[in-house]
Formats: C-alpha cells, structure tokens, sequence
C-alpha cells in the first residue's frame, strides 16, 4: 500500500470526525482535496523535484493523529527550550497541530490585526478565512492536498490595510507527545495593502524519543505596498520529519523577506514558493541549514516573476558535517512580458567531513528579454589557509572551525531584519557549531567531499 | 648563550618535491637573522615548515625550540610556545572581525599557560596599546581579518598580531614585498620596538633595502634547499650589489653541475 493510501483511507473512515472538530472553511475544501489525491502517490526519491527526498518514506510509518482535538497543551507553563527568548514579540503556541493562543490579549495588537485559530476562529476573522483559505496553495501538490485533506487547525495572521505592526509577531509550535504523532498544521497570513509585520515561526521538539511527522503548509497573500517578513526556525529533534511548504503571493510594490533556518532537525523537506504578481515588488530569499550526524536538509525554492520591474535575491548556506546530506533546487521563471527583471540566486555549501553529501540544482528560465539574472552554485570545505592562519596565532583547529564556520553564515543572518533576532542567531548558531560540528580529530588530514552537482 | 631555535640537517617536501635539503641554523635570543636567497630557493617554505604548514612534510632532521621538540607540535601549540609567522600574503577571512579574531588568538594562549582569559577592558586596552606600534588604523579593528586591506595594512597588520602575542622569535616572511617606503618605515620600526634581548627575529627577504631598517647580526644564503653561504651584515650588502649570480656559480660549480 502506497502511504498516501493509509491517509485516504482514514479519511475515508473518520472524515465525518475530522469535520465535527474542524471549521466550516477547512470542511469545504476536503472534497476538492480528496479528488485531487485520487490515484495518486506521494513522490519517492528520485521523482522530480524529490530526487533525496522520499516523501513516500516519510508518510509511511503508522502515526497517531488527534482527531478529535484534544487538548495536549496541558501545562503551558512548563519551561520549554525555546532558544529565541527575550525577544519581545506577541507570542503563540501552537501545540502539535492545535492553535493554543497565548496569554496575551488581542487588545494589545494594533487596532484591525487578527491573530487566531483557522478551527474556533468566528466573525470577521472566519470571513477572511472563508475567503482566502487555500487561495495561494494549489491543490495540485500532493503535500499541500494531503495537509488540505486532513488539516483541522492552524493559525490566521491578519494585518489591516495601512496598519504597521511593530512587535514581531511569534509562533512557536511544539511538538510533543507519548506515541508517534502526524501534525497537519495550517497557517494562513494576510498581510493587506501598505501594511507592514514581521513574523518569527520557531519549531521545537519537545519529546525527543518520539517520532514526529511534523506537516505544515503555510499561505500568505501581501498587497499592495505591504511589508512582510517572515522566519522560519526549525530547532527539532533527529526523531522529527518536516515537510513544510510555504506559498506566497506578492503584489506591486510589495517587500518580502523569508529566511529558513534548520538549526537542528532529523529530515526536513522546506518548500519556499514565491509568486510576484505585482510590478515593483522585491523579494529576498534566504536560508541556511546545518547539518550533522545522519541529518537530511532538502529547501526546494521557487521565485515566479510573473511582470515586470521586480528585483529577488535569494541566498541558501548550508554546512554539513559527518554523515548529512543536504540537497538545494532554486528554480526562477521569469515569465514572458516581465521586462527589467532583476533575479539572483547564489547557494554556497561547506561539507566539513568527507562523508556528508550535498546536491545542488539552480535552474534559471528566462522567457524575457532585457533582464538581469545570475545564479551561483558552490560546495566545497572550509578554507584550509586560513585554518592554518589562525593557526598560527595560537587559535585552535576547533576553535577555527567554529569561527570559520559561523563567518560562513553570517551574511545569511545579518540579512535578518529584526535586530535582536540577528543577535540571537548569530548566538544559537556559535553554539551549533561550537556543541555538534566542532570535533576536529581528523582536522589536519585533507577531508574531501564528494559532491554531486546537477546542472 | 643557550640556543632558542636548533635546526638540524632539515629536509622537508610539498608535493613529493624536495624543496629543504639539509637546513641547519641556530639562532639565540637577542640576535636578528637575514635569509636571503634567489626565487624559490625555499626561503618561504622554510618559514612555511617552522609554522607547521600541513601542506609540507617534513621528511628528515630535527628542530629544538627552547629546548622542545618543535616539529611534534601543533601550529597552535608552537604559536603559544612562542613562535610567531609573519605572512608574506596574509589570509584574508571574510565573515571573521579582527577583534573576535585576536580575543579568540590572546585567550587560547592565556588558557595554554593556566590563565583566565582577559576581560572586555582589559582586552580593548591591549589592543588599543598595540596598535599604536604600527599606526594601525582603529577602523581595520571592526572589519574582518585582512579583507579589503590594502597591502601596506595587511603587512602593518601582520606586524600588530606579533605585537599582540609577543613572541620570542618571529619569522618575517617577505614582509617588505608590497610595501612603499613609508608603510616599509613604520612596519619596520614597529619590529623594532618589540625588540628585546629575548625575543629573536628570523627576516626572510629578496632585497637589502628592508635590512637598512632591521639590523641583522647574521646573514644566511639560502640557495636549493641549503644555507650555502653565512656571513655579517655586509654580506647583504654585497649581495645587493652583485645579485645572485655568483653565488649561484660558486655553489653550482662546486658541486660540478
């Protein structure tokens, strides 16, 4: 049996349960979803798009999934190890799959600004979801049909036209549990003409002995001149499988930044897919990964530049030690008719150990004349010149490596446009890399790495 | 005087070559040597060898520094024993700020020798003190190791670091190569203001001109791989104004080649 296969069974069993603890607006697209995933299969390694990552292995084992919503929260007050405190943010939680709110009161957001559950969500805000839930995800992909079929829950960010949130708004969503659990987690983020919010989403595992399938798919639509910046914050466990997909539609005159961060994961499947719709907008595209042990890192990004006169820039790091593999396809379309395009891509990896692998496909098509487009691919390992260099001025092989590898990331980090996430990252990535990555018995042997670039 | 540096009968490779064929040199505290020689008579990779570059094997020979063996050491453990390389093209480290750099540099040896490391103010003080030595500018302190120096502030730079660590014997690789005449003054004064009778300098060189602002006691002609010929300050002089040719002759012609 495929593992789409378990899925569409239990819904075809359980639809009725998953219904009664949902809301009417996620209700209304399980059919279209159901339809969608009719013969089938979630893709294997090696299909394209998927070639390291098998999604059908992901999917496969038997998980738990709260149907009925019970609440796993219990002690919100138990201390989580979430790395990115005293940040001032308006908080969240979301707990596996189930939007948990937060101590803080909607009367402190700026008037208008809607943050609530896609499941209990009433009035004004389940309007808005009515009208643009699963607007920007497109049924077609069977990740984002699957969490369609089965999702119950999630979070609306809603920012009125004009309205500048200044406190990052902050999503943390836990993981925890006894048994193997799936989530099907929803997030949909409407930020309206000339409105502007940044948005840190961290993930942490709190059960590390218990296998996660820790599935999102996460739409966000800016207007007109809005402002939106979002980070992603995986901190997970190794037991933890992601498949995430984030789907953004920008209009004119529109700024977006994204930022992916795996710091510590057990296999992450990111999807990143952009689409600019409207003339003048810009977009920056970031990410970085670290990866150790037996870890497996795959960001699969996608920039549309569908008109004219728009400007993206997209940057992915990743450093690989032992045994991770790490795998990057960056795909930009620049469409007919989108003249004065400007878009570049750049993703540069460091395999620090001759064990760790790295796949890298940029793809660029350009279906328009007059426009700017570069795209740069690198893998190789840390400098071995100025290792000796620091060397010898009494810094140690670990200590250098460190450096050298925290020097590698900082221009992903110091694109962060939130200045106390930026210092906070560049500490939670000093630690990374001085607790796991630092190791250096073989330092001084030549440490090769077999790179695969696909063209 | 008991020897700081003993290096004897060196042989060393890269890349399956011999390049160092049967070194040998002593060198004592106080004293400033000169090792001049032709191109790629391995002049550098001398220096390369001594600083414990993995890029080269060491296929024969011994060398005591301060009565250790030092070729057992790492790089790091023969810079907090006191040794200390001036590049002949400093590294350039993007991403890696100066200060984070030498706080990382001051406080690994402060741990070898059993000390906590420096504080903020203190460590800020240090810097601000060697600095002055070379006139290095307090901006290349905020940048990151060596990129965007321009070739004068890469060398001052290399000098501020040996000022920094005070070594007891510093080997200047090339360091006059790439430098006009005022950045050649200034770094050239500053090595000589760290100067004690200590501390020892090993000056490596293609031309007298640097040797007009640090004295040496001795004068060494490396020629393919081996130190052929040692004399005073005057032997610089001459080399000056002969070049290398006949020193080439006599050597090659001795030998019947």
């Amino acid at each position: 049996m495929s593992a789409l296969k378990q899925y569409t069974d239990l819904f075809s069993q359980y639809g009725e349960r998953i219904n009664a603890a949902s809301s009417a607006a996620l209700n209304a697209l399980r059919p279209a979803a159901l339809a969608a995933l009719e013969g089938k299969e979630l893709p294997r390694k090696g299909s394209e798009d998927y070639e390291t990552t098998d999604l059908d292995a992901m999917y496969a084992p038997d998980y738990g999934l709260n149907i009925d919503r019970i609440d796993v929260a219990a002690d919100i007050d138990e201390p989580f190890r979430c790395d990115v405190p005293n940040l001032s943010t308006s908080l969240y939680y979301i707990f596996n799959d189930s939007y948990h709110g937060s101590g803080f009161t909607s009367g402190q957001l700026p008037g208008g600004v809607i943050v609530d559950s896609l499941r209990n969500a009433t009035g004004t805000a389940a309007d808005i979801i009515r009208k643009h839930y699963g607007t920007v995800a497109p049924i077609g992909d069977p990740q984002v049909a699957l969490n369609t079929l089965l999702a119950q829950d999630g979070i609306l960010v809603y920012i009125p036209a004009g309205v500048a949130v200044e406190k990052p708004i902050q999503l943390v969503n836990l993981l925890r549990a006894n048994s193997p659990v799936m989530t099907n987690r929803r997030a949909l983020i409407i930020v309206e003409p000339g409105a502007q919010a940044k948005m840190l989403v961290c993930d942490h595992t709190q059960s590390d002995g218990i296998d996660f399938l820790n599935t999102q798919v996460v739409e966000v639509i800016v207007g007109k001149g809005a402002t939106f910046d979002l980070y992603d914050l995986e901190e997970a466990s190794e037991r933890t499988r992601r498949v995430s997909s984030v789907w953004v539609r920008q209009a004119a005159e529109s700024n977006v930044l994204i930022n992916g961060i795996t710091l510590t994961n057990g296999t992450t499947r990111n999807d990143y897919h952009i689409e600019i719709e409207g003339e003048h907008a810009e977009t920056r595209l970031l990410g970085m990964a670290i990866g150790s042990n037996s870890q497996h890192i795959d960001n699969h990004t996608y920039i549309g530049h569908n008109v004219g006169y728009c400007h993206s820039n997209e940057l992915f790091k990743y450093v690989l030690d032992d045994e991770a593999t790490g795998a990057f396809t960056g795909k930009i379309l620049v469409a007919p008719g989108s003249p004065r395009t400007e878009a570049y891509q750049s993703n540069r990896n460091i395999c620090a150990s001759n064990t760790a692998k790295m796949y890298t496909k940029p793809q660029l098509e350009i279906y328009t004349d007059d426009v700017k487009c570069g795209h740069g691919s690198t893998v190789g390992q840390l400098d071995q010149e100025a290792m000796f260099y620091m060397q010898t001025r009494g810094i140690s092989c670990q200590e250098a490596r460190t450096l050298l590898m925290q020097a590698f990331m900082s221009d992903v980090i110091d694109g962060v446009r939130l200045e106390a996430l930026k210092g906070r990252l560049h500490h939670l990535v000093e630690k990374r890399f001085a607790g796991t990555l630092a190791q250096c018995g073989t330092c001084a042997a030549a440490r090769t790495c077999h790179a695969k670039i696909k063209k | 005087m008991t020897a700081m540096l003993e290096i004897n009968d060196l042989h060393a490779q890269v890349e399956g070559k011999e390049i160092l064929k049967g070194i040998n040199l002593t060198v004592k505290p106080g004293e400033v040597h000169a090792i001049m020689g032709p191109n790629g008579s391995g002049k550098s990779t001398l220096a390369s060898v001594l600083a414990g570059n993995p890029a080269f094997t060491v296929t024969g020979g011994t060398v005591t520094f301060n009565g250790k063996d030092l070729l057992a050491m790492s790089p790091e453990d023969r810079s907090h024993e006191g040794l200390f390389l001036s590049f002949q093209y400093p590294v350039e480290i993007p991403g890696v700020s100066m200060v984070n750099f030498m706080r990382a540099a001051i406080n690994e040896k402060r741990k070898y020798y059993g000390q906590e490391p420096l504080s903020a103010s203190d460590f800020l003080k240090l810097m601000r003190e060697k600095r002055a030595i070379v006139e290095l500018d307090n901006k290349l302190a905020s940048r990151s190791v060596n990129e965007g120096f321009s070739g004068g502030e890469k060398k001052r730079n290399e000098i501020f670091q040996m000022a920094m660590l005070e070594p007891r014997l510093s080997i200047l690789d090339e360091t006059d190569s790439g430098l006009d005449i005022d950045a050649l003054r200034t770094v050239a004064g500053g090595v000589n203001k760290l100067k004690t009778d200590n501390n020892a300098t090993i000056v490596i060189t293609h031309y007298q001109r640097l040797l007009d602002y640090i004295k040496p006691d001795l004068v060494h002609v490396l020629y393919k791989g081996r130190i052929v010929k040692t004399g005073g300050p005057e032997l610089a002089l001459v080399l000056e104004d002969k070049g290398y040719d006949w020193i080439k002759q006599e050597f090659d012609g001795n030998k019947g080649e």
